[in-house]
């Protein structure tokens, strides 16, 4: 009796082996971690992981067979929770993939140890391009933005109009630098000069003194290298102060919708910036923005639609490959291109950088807008070739 | 021109200018920590949500109400005094037999709940507030652009600060209140009711930092993070004055700003941690504080 039994047993364990094989620990887990409580917290928190479960729900919640599980983390913008989570998550938690975190420092962190455990590690939310330069991964995919693309879109259309010098407030830690740099090369290739620069601590509420140091530099453009709560109140006060009244521009060199929606049109009215997403381009964009709203209760971020595309990338190539090792599953997600509402014919490259088109918009005026939310005006399509930097030149040890 | 380790002396002042605007704030918001720290003994860690209601009320007024800035200037402290009398009188009160820590916990648990209460409600973003067109624009004093708004910013508080100081120092009601604090039981003998005085130095200290949020939500966010932000730094603003120290914490507030500012000009990175290592310096050196005295 006891023989049979065990042998029952035994042959239930294999079968239920055998159906997935292939999988790891029988759950494809995926983690979102970003700020949830910081200044981060409205371009991605809570709204990233509603958008993960959106492209899980496409799949039915399950893939290759077995089920998806989405967990999420609060990295508190410190490179070292993101570390100490990561490594929890890959080592005693199963989690297969790490999703969104913003902020880079957090990310580089997080992109060590993907690299060095194997796990897939889709970045939507940080900037620095280091993520598919110096410190690229073969297992790291750099979604959404970067900071060459944004300096690329922004700074590149400011000086085609003729404003040539430039003077930068910038949030001093890594994505700061970085956008900083990526800025101040592309200014420079375009023939135009940089008066200066200014380096602020993350998580400033005063800027009055900064922008007079910009505003003493008689640039042609202020730069704000910085994001989030710091950009939106830089914005507010500069208002204030009259700068753009006295004929500098200013220029956000990252802003996300949250922040347009934050600052109101009043203050951020006829400001250019670069976006990779926005919710009123087409059917399929409005479509998905629907559902979003419905859980989240406002329109997407673009940090927000690119977790939900890169996730579900991830799961088309799972899904493709029948099984979640990481070696397959990135090379078949370098393979497939990729098409859904966020991106059209997106193809990744070698360095992990997801080439997709990007847009150049402009923040409506009062007058313009017609309801909650319509705030941009497109001013035109960036192809995704000139969008990104040209992974060759990338510093990425995996190009050849 | 001459210029000053390469600053040339017109960005100076201007500098200058604007630490005495960010020091006023300082001074405002660490003026009612030291009046409630002084008349009650009590640390009181909820003191920047209660400034960040105060904008938050502000914003409530002008967009549900109708209510404009000069409204919400009388409204939003009474609103957050009142909910300083209500917590004082159902919670506070229950604590002072016991160790000033019990304080410190029980308003740090408060700052926590009304922080974690707006931002479920609000989001961490913020909301826009405009400046009253009384007083938008600004005046170009030559070496800078000042924003007519922050002119009145610096002059209402300095108002504010000196009012409360002359009649906490040199008034009859300020004068039962210090006398209250040392011998609460001889005061009650005098028939003056002790625990109402303490209650209502509890509303007007809260109701100060109210005070300093609205006068804060043209110029910064009205977020639910703003007063974590500042708190902090408003603290260490009451450290170095001296506990307790009304005068203290008004002088030092506006030294402080005025340091802040300098440092931005010099060495801008440092500029969160300047306050930080004068904090340290003076703990060594006279730990009761520039103001304070042993007890």
């Amino acid at each position: 009796m006891l023989k049979t039994l065990l042998c029952g047993t035994a042959l239930l364990a294999l079968t239920a082996g055998a159906a997935h094989a292939q999988v790891s620990n029988n759950v494809i887990k995926i983690g979102v971690m970003n700020d949830r409580s910081g200044i981060y917290a409205d371009l991605a928190g809570e709204g990233s992981a509603i958008a993960a479960r959106l492209a899980a729900e496409e799949f039915g919640n399950k893939v290759a067979g077995t089920p998806i599980e989405i967990v999420v983390a609060d990295h508190q913008n410190k490179a070292d929770i993101a570390a100490n989570t990561a490594r929890q998550w890959v080592d005693t938690e199963n989690v297969d993939v790490v999703a969104d975190v913003p902020n880079s420092a957090a990310a580089l962190a997080v992109q060590g140890i993907t690299k060095e455990k194997k796990r897939i590690f889709l970045m939507s939310g940080p900037g620095s391009t280091d993520l598919t330069g110096k410190a690229c991964s073969p297992y790291g995919f750099h979604w959404t933005y970067d900071n060459y693309a944004m300096a690329a879109g922004t700074a590149r259309a400011l000086v085609e109009q003729g404003k040539k010098s430039w003077y930068f407030i910038t949030a001093d830690y890594a994505f700061g630098h970085s956008l900083e740099d990526e800025t101040t090369k592309m200014v420079k290739q375009l023939d135009g000069k940089v008066a200066g620069s200014v380096r602020h601590p993350l998580g400033t509420s005063d800027f009055s003194s900064f922008l007079l140091q910009a505003q003493a530099s008689k640039a042609d453009v202020i730069g704000l290298a910085n994001a989030g709560g710091d950009a939106t109140n830089a914005v507010k006060q500069a208002a204030e102060f009259g700068i753009t009244q006295s004929g500098q521009s200013l220029a956000g060199l990252l802003l996300f919708i949250s922040d347009v929606h934050a600052l109101g049109l009043q203050a951020a009215q006829g400001l250019m910036l670069t976006t990779g997403f926005y919710w009123d381009m087409d059917d399929q964009t409005r479509d998905w923005t629907k559902k979003f709203e419905a859980k989240a209760g406002r329109k997407p971020t673009m940090v927000q639609a690119g977790v939900y595309s890169a996730v579900r990338h991830y799961l088309k190539a799972v899904e493709a490959v029948g099984s979640d090792d990481p070696d397959k599953v990135a090379a078949k997600m370098r393979e497939l291109p990729v098409n859904d509402m966020f991106a059209k014919n997106g193809k990744i490259a070698a360095n992990g950088r997801m080439f997709h088109d990007m847009y150049l918009a402009q923040v409506k005026t009062t007058a313009e807008s017609k309801a909650p939310w319509d705030y941009y005006k497109i001013v035109k399509t960036i192809p995704a070739e000139q969008a990104y930097l040209d992974p060759a030149k990338s510093g990425c040890s995996l190009v050849k | 021109m001459f210029e000053l380790l390469g600053v040339p002396p017109q960005v100076l002042f201007g500098q200058l200018l604007l630490g005495l605007i960010n020091g006023s704030f300082y001074a405002l918001l660490s003026l009612g920590l030291a009046v409630i720290f002084g008349m009650l003994n009590v640390i009181n860690f909820a003191h920047g949500a209660l400034y960040m209601i105060g904008a938050f009320v502000a914003w409530f007024l002008l967009n549900k109400l109708g209510l404009g800035y000069w409204w919400a200037l009388l409204l939003a402290p009474a609103t957050v005094g009142l909910v300083g009398v209500i917590v004082e009188k159902t919670l506070l009160s229950r604590l002072y037999k016991l160790d000033h820590l019990y304080g410190l916990l029980l308003t740090f648990g408060l700052a926590l709940i009304f922080e974690g209460a707006f931002r479920h409600q609000f989001g961490v973003s913020g909301q826009p507030y405009p400046i009253p067109d009384a007083l938008k624009g600004g005046q170009n004093l030559g070496f800078m652009f000042l924003p007519n708004y922050r002119g009145w910013v610096v002059a209402a508080s300095i108002v504010v600060c000196f009012g409360t100081w002359f009649a906490i120092e040199r008034t009859r009601l300020g004068a039962y209140l210090r006398a209250a604090t040392e011998n609460p039981v001889l005061v009650q003998a005098f028939g003056i009711n002790v625990p109402v005085m303490i209650t209502l130095t509890y509303g007007f200290g809260v109701a100060l930092a109210g005070l300093a949020g609205v006068l804060a939500a043209p110029i910064y966010q009205v977020s639910p993070l703003m007063g974590s932000n500042l708190i902090i730094v408003v603290f260490a603003v009451v450290v170095i004055g001296g506990m307790g120290s009304i005068l203290g914490a008004i002088v030092t507030g506006l030294g402080l700003g005025l340091l802040e500012g300098l440092t931005k000009v010099f060495y801008p990175e440092a500029s969160n941690i300047v306050v930080f290592v004068v904090m340290a310096i003076v703990l060594l050196i006279k730990p009761a504080g520039l103001f304070g005295r042993e007890r």
